[in-house]
């Protein structure tokens, strides 16, 4: 899960990571009484979860209060590339003196941690690492070992920042690797990491990305996800336990693992390209076990999209036989019809895999109203991608 | 020979107890897998009959070595408790550990990794978040079902259980060496490039079939292995051409960041390192037949 800047604000000050007086605001009025609180000149920025705020127009300077409210009336609603703007942070104006980068974030390649550092910040540190390589340090974190004084006193050297603020910048990215590691985070990212004329290094815009698989021991991350911007079929889907991510097409996509799901949406993709341009309306995976009440749950979230104009049931048996699958998809219809659910739209059924001879038969003989068997995949989305183009 | 496992290979079920660890150590067992004890710290010294065999539950996985002899095992923990048992493998120097457990804290996996590095990578891990590792006919570490096919000549690596599933089984008819599911985490132990490097030395695989996903850089990076030091037949896979960016699909690694980590990219790679890529899972198969059949 990516973090709001304001999010990541509060994290670093929780880790006592320094940062600037301020607070979030929804409303015009609450940044006018935000940037009375704070006093003086504030910022008026942006909360979206996408970079290039500023020249969007997200981000203004306020010189009091009145001012601060109008900023934020015109940034807020503003669509930034796509992300619709529902927050400022509104925060004490800086003094800049320099500007740094810092990060600590997953390396995948080395399956370790990896510090990114530089003493050229507040731009996109990709540019940078691409103009000018040899300003940009890479260092390798143990996950053991982590980040004490003398380690992140090596990283400030490395990332060539001035001597004159080494042992201050040291200490907080020790705070920053506590942050990372507390929080179960993927990424902390600090541009800029600002040093203000008395020297103090403060943490002036950050990332953070925390790691999903963590929440069971990070309690107070569920309430960080942002309810008012999820997809409504996601948050729906999300609620009844399914890994169900919303896409743009026209073919409902039911599946069981990760990878056979994804694959199904390719190959759905692909037979689109022969049926109008249909393509996937969404990934669900619903597991290995594909149980009556994951498969009924499962068709209750697809059918709930508007957009879907034929649904894709796309299960290899492998550790659940296909007969199994074949009486959860038979069982889902009746739990639906009980539920006054009606199934609209036409499925289209491929079982393959352990006993999937008899699980065609159980599919057959129930006769569900608008079951079509097709028995490859191939052919099966082919079928899919037809039907949704027909009801398109 | 198969790679990673064979006819001699012992192994123990950490997190045997458990509804899952029970359920597929009868499955292993009913495979033909030599499994051989479990291990639970509150439950050490009971026995327990899972399919129809006695099983000892050790207090450790070192105390479970040294009264079985195992060299295998396979871990079926929550994933709270998930870091603590593998290291717990990793300082008895088990020589593999096939870490099923979905939904680990990338913090812990690579924390583990970390650990085994120190420790001179003792133990080959397998996953996390992983269908295990099948060499068919002789033994089955994990929850790959046996019943697909039997032996033959193709080795398949994967991030994919289900994709895994589905190409054995297009493939049954000419039947696998082994087949090694490396999970779909960002950080994992064994990966593409070492299970290509033993597929190559191993006299009973003649043709490599390749699954990858979106999501870091793996397959990049074994295209760049197979142009070196791959001389079999290899032939590759993606999925997740059509995944958007930003949204992680399903496997806690499937996500594309930006522009990397696309399928497009990883297919590109594989073809100029001479890798066919099929478009759909069938496509691969009937590929990897054609190869087949030619040598």
């Amino acid at each position: 899960m990516d973090l709001y800047e304001y999010q990541a604000r509060d994290i670093f000050a929780a880790h006592g990571v320094p940062v600037l007086p301020g607070s979030v605001a929804a409303t015009p009025e609450e940044a006018r009484a935000a940037a009375e609180k704070i006093g003086g000149q504030v910022v008026v920025k942006a909360q979206v979860k996408t970079g290039g705020r500023g020249k969007a127009g997200g981000v203004k300077l306020a010189d009091n209060p009145d001012e601060a409210r109008e900023k934020a009336e015109a940034i807020l609603g503003l669509d930034i590339k796509g992300h619709i703007t529902r927050k400022v942070l509104v925060a004490q104006a800086s003094d800049i003196a320099e500007e740094y980068y810092f990060s600590f974030l997953l390396d995948r390649a080395n399956r370790t941690f990896l510090c990114i550092a530089s003493a050229e910040g507040g731009v996109e540190i990709e540019q940078v690492a691409k103009e000018k390589p040899e300003a940009v340090a890479k260092i390798q974190i143990d996950p053991i070992a982590g980040v004490d004084l003398v380690k992140a006193r090596e990283i400030a050297a490395e990332a060539k920042y001035p001597e004159a603020i080494r042992d201050a910048a040291a200490e907080v990215i020790v705070k920053l690797w506590e942050t990372f590691v507390a929080e179960d985070a993927t990424l902390v990212e600090v541009n800029p990491m600002v040093r203000d004329p008395q020297d103090k290094i403060i943490a002036l815009d950050g990332k953070v990305t925390l790691d999903d698989n963590a929440s069971f021991r990070q309690p107070g991350h569920a309430e960080l996800v942002d309810v008012q911007a999820e997809d409504p079929l996601e948050a729906k889907a999300k609620a009844k336990d399914l890994n169900y991510v919303k896409l743009d097409g026209q073919v409902g996509i039911i599946g069981n693992g990760a990878g056979l799901v994804m694959s199904t949406l390719d190959v759905v993709a692909y037979a689109g390209e022969k049926h109008g341009g249909v393509k996937p309306a969404n990934f669900l995976d619903i597991g290995g076990g594909a149980s009556a009440d994951v498969m009924a749950a499962g068709l209750e979230v697809i059918l709930s999209d508007p957009d879907v104009k034929s649904v894709f049931v796309n299960v290899f048996g492998g550790i659940t036989a296909c007969d199994a699958v074949a009486n959860g998809i038979v069982q889902a219809f009746k739990l639906l019809e009980e539920r006054g659910e009606q199934i609209t739209r036409p499925l289209v059924v491929r079982l393959d895999g352990n006993n999937a001879d008899e699980g065609r038969r159980i599919l057959d003989e129930a006769k569900l109203p608008g079951v079509q068997r097709v028995d490859t995949m191939d052919a099966a989305a082919d079928k899919a991608a037809e039907l949704a183009n027909a009801g398109v | 020979m198969a790679i990673f496992l064979n006819e001699n290979s012992k192994i123990i079920v950490q997190g045997m107890t458990g509804s899952e660890g029970t359920k597929h150590t009868a499955r292993m067992l009913a495979s033909g897998a030599n499994v051989v004890g479990g291990v639970n710290a509150r439950k050490a010294g009971h026995q327990v009959e899972i399919g129809g065999k006695q099983l000892t539950v050790f207090g450790t996985v070192k105390e479970a070595m040294a009264e079985t002899g195992a060299d295998v095992s396979v871990l079926f923990v929550p994933p709270k408790f998930a870091k603590d048992a593998v290291i717990e493998a990793i300082d008895a120097e088990i020589p593999l550990a096939v870490v099923i457990t979905e939904g680990i804290p990338v913090h812990d996996s690579a924390y583990f990794w970390a650990h085994a590095k120190a420790k001179g990578n003792k133990t080959r891990i397998i996953g996390p978040n992983c269908p295990g590792v099948i060499s068919p006919g002789k033994s089955n570490a994990g929850i790959i079902p046996a019943d697909i096919t039997g032996p033959g000549k193709i080795g398949l690596v994967s991030k994919s259980g289900t994709l895994t599933y589905q190409l054995m089984y297009e493939l049954r008819d000419i039947g696998f060496s082994t087949a090694v599911g490396i999970g779909g985490d960002p950080v994992i132990g064994t990966t593409h490039i070492d299970a290509l490097e033993a597929f190559e030395a191993d006299p009973e695989t003649s043709v490599i079939v390749m699954i990858g996903e979106i999501g870091g850089d793996a397959e990049e990076r074994a295209a760049e292995f197979i142009k070196a030091n791959v001389t079999k037949p290899v032939v590759g896979y993606v999925a997740g051409f059509t995944a958007p960016e930003g949204k992680t699909m399903g496997h806690a690694g499937a996500i594309v960041s930006g522009s990397s980590g696309t399928a497009a990219a990883k297919k590109e790679a594989l073809e100029a390192a001479g890798v066919k890529v099929g478009k759909t899972p069938s496509e691969t198969a009937e590929i990897a037949r054609e190869l087949y059949k030619s040598l």
